[in-house]
């Protein structure tokens, strides 16, 4: 199947800290768009691991946030910005295994420190911003063949 | 089995406190959370996780495992070596997954 | 393998039964936490863990894995399940824990992830 997307696409989720109902949700609707549009499996799969990752962090570690995207027919761009503490030292936090995680989201299966370098490693472009006391930005951009 | 066998045998990277080599293992427990460990795990297990927090090496001494084997390759932070080997408790490494050094463990051990 | 062998050698109970008889499954990978899921997985692959949680099925469907087994007898909530069930998850209850169920299933062929 050859891409479907003629103009740019965009649009937001909002994300509620600590809602674990809705979890994931953003992404798996993401998912689904980008299946619709054409795009190829591996891509897909790509984009919903890195938004996941990123979803979760500001559902776990913020009070709010949002997750907005653009898909234009060369790439999509995931920006997820969330009202948290922020990050003190990124590249400590970019670190595999590195993980502050409370003990509750442990329990829940999340903690292992792995959620920034599976954004990265999925990422073609991946850029993290982040102020104490403000919150974190993240923005992922895939491209598409 | 002694530990430093199933060492050999699964070509693990021991990291700390080697006297626990000598060791007798009696199963194994595979878990990343640790108050399962901490419920259900029995003393003489080894612990199979990917988990390389520092709070491992409490849970390990508090339940007399025989080791704990931290899989994936994953670096294990200094701090979390240096612990270990002050409750002499032995910590190895493996570059497989959780699901095959089990399964090789079970073929060793049963 | 198919998973009706897997049902067998885990002993297991069918909480989503699959939608195909040819349901076939090479690889597991055994872990509680996600990301280390989001990670190292394999698609097609069966997922073991000891976690019932809504974000097991999220990850299992992000990443394409085919089937989940639950150790120790857990089953998850009804909507959880309901939520498996719409996203065609089989998932399994099995009374061994993850030890036994990855050495009971590497013996038998499957390999990791
Ligand atoms: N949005 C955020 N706001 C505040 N802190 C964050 C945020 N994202 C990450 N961090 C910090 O960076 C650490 C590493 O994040 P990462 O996503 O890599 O791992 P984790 O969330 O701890 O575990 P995992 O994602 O593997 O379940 C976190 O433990 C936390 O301290
Ligand atoms: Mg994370």
């Amino acid at each position: 199947m050859s891409l479907n997307i003629k103009e740019t696409i965009d649009g937001s989720f909002q994300l509620v800290g600590a809602d674990f109902t809705h979890a994931g949700e953003a992404s798996t609707q993401l998912k689904q768009k980008l299946a619709e549009l054409g795009v190829p499996d591996g891509i897909v799969r790509r984009v919903a691991i890195a938004t996941f990752e990123a979803e979760m962090n500001a559902i776990i570690y913020a009070a709010a946030g949002w997750l907005h995207y653009c898909i234009t027919p060369q790439s999509i761009t995931i920006q997820v910005v969330d009202m948290g503490p922020g990050i003190e030292n990124i590249e400590l936090a970019m670190q595999e295994g590195y993980s502050t995680a409370p003990d509750w989201a442990r329990e829940m299966g999340w903690g292992a420190g792995m959620g920034l370098p599976n954004m990265k490693r999925n990422s073609d472009i991946f850029k993290i911003d982040s102020v104490v006391g403000e919150g974190t930005t993240v923005e992922m951009i895939i491209n598409f063949p | 089995m002694k530990l430093s066998d199933i060492v050999n045998k699964l070509s693990l990277d021991v990291k700390t406190y080697k006297d626990g080599l000598q060791h007798a293992v009696t199963g194994a427990y595979v878990s990343d959370l640790l108050s399962d460990v901490m419920a259900n795990s029995k003393e003489g297990h080894i612990w199979i996780t990917l988990q390389a927090h520092i709070n491992i090496v409490a849970v390990a001494s508090m339940k007399d495992l025989a080791g704990i084997i931290i899989i994936g390759g994953r670096q294990v932070p200094e701090e979390v070596l240096k612990k270990a080997d002050e409750e002499e408790i032995t910590v190895m490494t493996t570059p497989l997954s959780a699901f095959e050094i089990a399964g090789r463990l079970y073929q060793l051990l049963t | 393998m198919n998973l009706s062998e897997i049902i067998k050698i885990l002993e297991a109970t069918v909480i989503v039964q699959p939608d195909t008889e040819d349901f076939n499954i090479q690889r597991a990978c055994s872990a509680d936490l996600m990301s280390d899921v989001l990670y190292y997985h394999a698609p097609d692959s069966l997922l073991i863990t000891g976690l019932t949680q809504l974000s097991v099925i999220r990850t299992a469907e992000i990443v394409g894995i085919r089937a989940i087994a639950f150790v120790f007898n857990k089953t998850p909530d009804a909507q959880i399940i309901e939520f498996a069930q719409k996203k065609k998850i089989p998932l399994l209850s099995t009374r061994f824990c993850m030890y036994t169920a990855a050495g009971k299933l590497y013996e038998a062929g499957l390999t990791g992830c």
